[in-house]
């Protein structure tokens, strides 16, 4: 479905900065139907990567082949064409203050020229799917996070593409709404058989959601496979970093162990 | 005394409208187009055209750096241009418009760029379309700032349409000046100012309570 080659992504050197490679040369096939997790940290790339999926970041040098054609050789008019192939949701959700829930799904098909029956047919099928049936006259201002989140997922949805690029969407939610949020996305993939590239730094996120996953360090993949081989096999050092964060124990404050002992010597005196 | 007065008064606000409301759509239409390149033209941006912003940006400061009634009678000759006179309340209404573009550019130009970037993006990964980023995301999220702008704009326009009574305009600042002033009627006086505040209290609520009600960022 999708095949990255030798993708390489350098900014040029401006106002004092030097030149910034990104991606050293990027190889990743993604299959239709599979899910595909690329983990790491702040700065790794990862972000630069799936933007050039969707070319929101265009590569020095390389080729991008979405379902058999390289998109990095469209043209400026075909280039929108192409993008409402896809569906992205992003961390801040990027929903319009101004638009309801109804409209703000509804944009995708708006910018295609959909009409307003078409577009209804395609927006009220997703309301009771993302379980926002009842906020469907709200402003974007009037929902919870994880409510935001489901608009900006049923909004990647609504123009039927065959693949969604889903930037750190956990990553400005509580645990629990992450992991609904992730439900939601597995429970998508499996319905609508779609395509799923999910960029994340959060281990726990792959281990939900994803079949397969990439690890990225300082503009390459240093692993990949499964997600069961590489969490119970990881063999770089970036992989083991990033499931140790998972079962991080954060050491206790100096003086809370001692302030307890105390307590309960102090009660128990009393007693 | 009243009813000698009120009539005058009534007219002279109606012309302070008139003209105030026609230079404030005509700098609309000219100004908008022009704030949005302003706001889209940088590099990397959606309209990059970076000759258009190296150009047009010091012409936009050039003409708010003239006092406006400097301007006012430095473009007389533009003016009859245009509508053939330099006199009176319709030829007033050009250097109103003038003054208007630049500045209403400049508001349009900070409402847009208020406009989180995250939102451009968004829209691009959709598939939009340079105009329709403008059209469908740029322009309706930056309404309330573009609001409050044209509100400013008007009171302002409504400050300088007193001075083009100096171009032989109507209106209520020639009214305070040809009557109150120079005719020595405190009466008059007193009525044009108290009008004035009146109408910019009013031009203000109505811009505030629109800006409101165009607001959905706190429900």
């Amino acid at each position: 479905m999708i095949r990255l080659s030798n993708v390489q992504k350098t900014y040029p050197a401006r106002r004092g900065n030097p030149a910034h490679t990104a991606l050293h040369g990027i190889d990743l096939d993604i299959a239709a139907g599979e899910i595909v997790g690329v983990i790491g940290r702040s700065g790794a790339g990862k972000s630069t990567l799936i933007r050039c999926i969707n070319l929101l970041e265009v590569p020095t040098s390389g080729s991008v082949i979405v379902d058999g054609a390289d998109v990095t050789k469209l043209s400026k008019r075909d280039l929108p064409l192409f993008r409402r192939q896809l569906g992205m949701v992003f961390q801040h959700f990027n929903l319009l203050s101004s638009r309801t829930v109804f409209d703000n799904i509804a944009l995708p098909l708006e910018l295609a020229g959909a009409t307003k029956a078409e577009i209804a047919a395609a927006v009220d099928p997703l309301l009771p799917l993302v379980g926002l049936e009842d906020k469907r006259d709200r402003y974007p201002a009037e929902l919870s996070g994880g409510q935001k989140q489901r608009v900006g997922i049923a909004r990647a949805l609504s123009s039927n593409p065959k693949v969604v690029l889903c930037d750190e969407v956990t990553s400005a939610l509580d645990p629990e709404t992450t992991r609904q949020i992730l439900g939601l996305l597995r429970d998508i993939n499996k319905r609508l058989g779609l395509t799923m590239v999910v960029i994340t730094h959060e281990m726990a996120v792959v281990k939900q959601l994803c079949d397969r996953v990439a690890v990225m360090d300082g503009g390459v993949i240093v692993e990949e496979g499964k997600v069961d081989g590489i969490f119970a096999n990881p063999t770089h050092a970036t992989t083991q970093s990033l499931l140790a964060d998972e079962f991080l124990d954060y050491p206790a404050r100096p003086g809370v162990v001692a302030d307890a002992a105390t307590v309960t010597a102090t009660t128990g005196q009393e007693a | 005394m009243f009813a000698t007065l009120a009539p005058i008064l009534l007219q002279a606000t109606l012309e302070t409208f008139a003209m105030v409301t026609a230079a404030l759509v005509l700098g609309t239409a000219v100004g908008l187009p022009l704030g949005v390149l302003l706001a889209t033209s940088g590099r990397g941006e959606l309209f990059e055209a970076l000759i258009f912003q190296k150009t047009f940006g010091p012409i936009v400061n050039a003409t708010r750096s003239v006092p406006f009634i400097i301007l006012a009678v430095a473009i007389i000759p533009f003016t009859r241009l245009v509508v053939g006179t330099s006199i009176g309340t319709s030829a007033a209404i050009v250097p109103l418009t003038v003054a208007a573009i630049p500045f209403i550019a400049r508001i349009i130009e900070g409402a847009i760029r208020e406009v989180d970037g995250g939102l451009v993006e968004a829209a691009q990964a959709m598939g939009a379309r340079p105009l329709q980023v403008v059209t469908k995301v740029l322009l309706p999220e930056a309404l309330p700032g573009i609001i409050h702008g044209l509100t400013l704009t008007a009171v302002t326009l409504i400050g300088y349409s007193a001075m083009v009574g100096a171009v032989g305009a109507g209106g209520l600042g020639d009214l305070g000046i040809r009557y109150g002033y120079q005719r020595f009627r405190p009466d008059v006086m007193a009525a044009v100012v108290i009008t004035l505040i009146v109408v910019v209290q009013l031009v203000q609520s109505l811009g505030d309570w629109m800006a409101r009600k165009a607001d959905k960022r706190n429900i």
